[in-house]
């Protein structure tokens, strides 16, 4: 790492990703770029998302070629300033061991959890220790997989819980009668479970919504909310989408609907949508995902809309949001109280964790700072 | 997180679950409890390559060992369908379901539909398939055409792991009879099965791979195969399409039919012979609905219409393998229609 050379490595999102495939640079070789910036995208598994830049600098060298599939820990390029000679960029990339990273990766890779609260075996993933714990609450229809490109870095400064929402990923298909506030109290319940007293609560779509519940029902539980595209603060809603992702029985019908959540269609793969098919056909998930469908809608609209409760909040709210959302107005996000500070994101759909992930990193990793130095 | 299971540890917790979620499953068959009648745990075998291995020491009586006598214990398997059971009866190998014929094809297949749809059959069939294992003309064939052919039956013949447990538990779930077919040398393949139950529909083919050039058809251990050749033809810059069947009655048409329509070339490839085969079938639909869409005549890779030969180096070469499905693949990719034409 002398002379400011630093190296861009295949990432590791999400539990299951050994391995991903370039798809195409964003970034031509001898451009100036900021930490953060996308520089090459890769596809994996699960999804294609952006490789950021570890720092500020050149990109002086582009290793890896569109098509290679390389493991987690493979060396992708190489950030130098440009006074670095060309013969120690060769020579960095000569001494580059590609899987010594990736084999540390797999060593600590944290390991998913499953607890029983009230009769349901909720699962849940926990990295990072210390600090004021977070809680990561995924959307309907997602799981704990939503959070890949940011758990690990909030996880950084604090620990950080994701949590299969009940009739979600590995936990208890067993919804109870589906509402937000049942979801809310069995929120609470696991949080009880795990001795967790005061957490901030970042919720997405509806997980916004459960996250607010929260708040609104156990005020000194939550330390804040932060919510992404959040269900609850209005009445339009794409019901449209919500019966089709529930009934779409066919890989073709549910990719229709599942672009609809990303302002660039094209970040669904083929595996994404395989992967909620076979949720969706696991025992017990076509009745919890009609029970909370019927929960969330009433005549098309939201049922549980807490807006006008908003001014009772205690906990400090941030609220991010993608201007081109197709499931939830990003117009739900303007004419909030004073105290909730929000974002919106020019060329973001409704997946604003996935679309705009360095960004909402950052901004959340900033936010939950400045509350945690409020004490 | 993602837990791994093999293709026979995934049929047998198929078993399992569904025998604890449902009282009225029922397994029998020769030795799946324990075999041989022998002293000692009851349960130590589980069938002759111990797929049922450890359900009897769960759910006792309800794993039953029948004698061997394939047209009596199929058909009391049939009778206690009809009357209310849920079996699922293992006949070793295929090859042997010819003594049962008119069990399956003239009274279970049949029930349904005589009686007016008030009757339901719910019993499923297990059963070997497949060359490659040394085991001669006799335990080697793949006849899940001959079943495919009689209306009234449902026929599965998985080709991995996690569709082995789902369709399976489709299979018991459903109220008609139902010929499961198991490739006896796919069952130590590994592949992701979540813990939980699952099942997926009847009639969905699932395309396992994607590519532009050519669309292979196909099912069972040749799937691998086939995946094996359109890894080997990527390299050389052809791209196929890869349709795993998963079951052939009923047939998934649709994903046949698009996916040619966007290649215009295929190969079906099918380990099984060629007269009246699944390969003909399929070739049968393509030809007749998406003539239009080729670029190329309809290639098939099968074995050739002889017994599958006991000599190690002959049974090799009856097999299909991905090499000749490559080749196929690269003849149909080549094939210049004005060539022909000026020839003629």
């Amino acid at each position: 790492m002398g002379n400011g050379i630093q190296k861009l490595i295949m990432p590791k999102w999400g539990l299951s990703m050994t391995q991903g495939k370039v798809v195409e640079w964003l970034v031509a070789e001898g451009s100036v770029v900021s930490a953060g910036n996308h520089l090459v995208e890769v596809e994996t598994d699960k999804i294609v998302g952006g490789v950021e830049s570890p720092a500020a600098g050149t990109l002086r060298r582009q290793v890896a070629s569109p098509g290679m599939e390389l493991p987690v820990g493979s060396l992708l390029g190489v950030l130098a300033d440009p006074t670095v000679p060309e013969d120690e960029i060769d020579r960095f990339i000569e001494a580059f061991l590609p899987d010594s990273s990736a084999e540390e990766q797999a060593d600590d890779t944290p390991q998913d959890d499953f607890v029983d609260v009230g009769g349901r075996r909720l699962r849940y993933l926990k990295m990072g220790e210390s600090g004021c714990p977070a809680i990561l609450l995924h959307g309907f229809t997602g799981n704990l997989d939503n959070w890949l490109f940011n758990h690990a870095t909030l996880a950084q400064d604090r620990s950080v819980y994701a949590l299969d929402l009940p009739g979600h990923g590995q936990s208890s298909k067993d919804v109870g009668e589906g509402t937000v506030p049942a979801l809310a109290t069995m929120v609470l319940a696991w949080m009880d479970q795990l001795e967790l007293r005061q957490a901030h609560l970042i919720g997405h779509s509806l997980g916004g919504s459960i996250a607010l519940q929260c708040a609104l029902q156990a005020a000194p539980r939550v330390r804040s909310c932060t919510l992404l595209a959040p269900a609850g603060l209005g009445r339009e809603i794409n019901a449209e989408y919500l019966r089709g992702i529930v009934e779409a029985g066919r890989r073709k019908e549910l990719k229709h609907h599942l672009q609809q959540l990303y302002a660039d269609p094209d970040r669904v793969t083929r595996q994404m949508t395989d992967d909620v098919l076979r949720y969706k056909r696991l025992d017990g998930v076509p009745t919890a995902l009609g029970l909370l469908r019927d929960g969330l809608l009433v005549n098309e609209e939201q049922a549980h809309v807490s807006r006008d409760r908003l001014t009772v909040l205690e906990a400090p709210a941030l609220v991010l949001w993608g201007e081109q959302d197709a499931i939830v107005p990003a117009a739900h996000s303007h004419d909030l109280p004073d105290h909730f500070e929000v974002e919106r994101y020019a060329d973001c759909g409704h997946m604003v964790q996935m679309e705009m992930a360095s960004s909402v990193n950052r901004r959340v990793t900033d936010f939950l700072a400045r509350i945690d130095a409020l004490e | 997180m993602a837990r791994t299971l093999s293709f026979q540890q995934a049929i047998n917790e198929a078993l399992d679950q569904e025998m604890s979620r449902d009282e009225s499953v029922i397994v029998m068959g020769e030795d799946v409890v324990g075999g041989q009648g022998a002293d000692g745990e009851m349960d130590a075998w589980g069938g002759v390559l111990g797929v049922t291995k450890g359900l009897y020491g769960k759910h006792g009586d309800r794993v039953m060992d029948t004698p061997i006598s394939e047209s009596a214990f199929i058909g009391a398997a049939i009778g206690a369908a009809s009357s209310g059971s849920r079996p699922v009866v293992e006949l070793m190998f295929n090859d042997f379901l010819g003594v049962c014929f008119d069990q399956i094809f003239n009274q279970a297949a049949k029930f349904r539909y005589m009686f007016g749809g008030k009757a339901k059959t719910p019993v499923v069939i297990r059963t070997m398939i497949g060359s490659g294992f040394r085991a001669a003309a006799q335990h080697s064939q793949s006849l899940y055409s001959l079943f495919t052919h009689i209306p009234g039956l449902k026929c599965v013949v998985p080709a991995t792991p996690y569709d082995a447990k789902g369709l399976l538990i489709e299979a018991i779930r459903d109220d008609d009879p139902v010929i499961f077919f198991e490739h006896k040398k796919l069952y130590p393949l590994e592949g992701e099965v979540p813990q939980e139950l699952y099942t997926i529909p009847f009639g969905e083919a699932e395309v396992v791979r994607e590519g532009g050039d050519t669309t292979i058809v196909t099912l069972a251990e040749m799937v691998h195969e086939s995946l094996q050749a359109a890894e080997a033809l990527a390299a050389d810059g052809v791209e196929c399409e890869v349709i795993d069947l998963r079951t052939t009655s009923p047939l998934d048409r649709e994903t046949i039919l698009e996916s040619v329509e966007a290649t215009g070339r295929v190969v079906v490839v099918d380990e099984a012979n060629p007269r009246c085969s699944m390969a003909t079938d399929i070739a049968a639909l393509i030809a007749q609905e998406a003539f239009g869409a080729l670029k190329a005549p309809i290639q098939m890779v099968t074995a050739p219409h002889t017994p599958v030969p006991f000599a190690d180096n002959l049974e090799d070469l009856y097999k299909p393998n991905a090499s000749k499905i490559a080749a196929a693949v690269r003849s149909v990719v080549e094939y210049q229609a004005w060539e022909t034409a000026s020839r003629s």
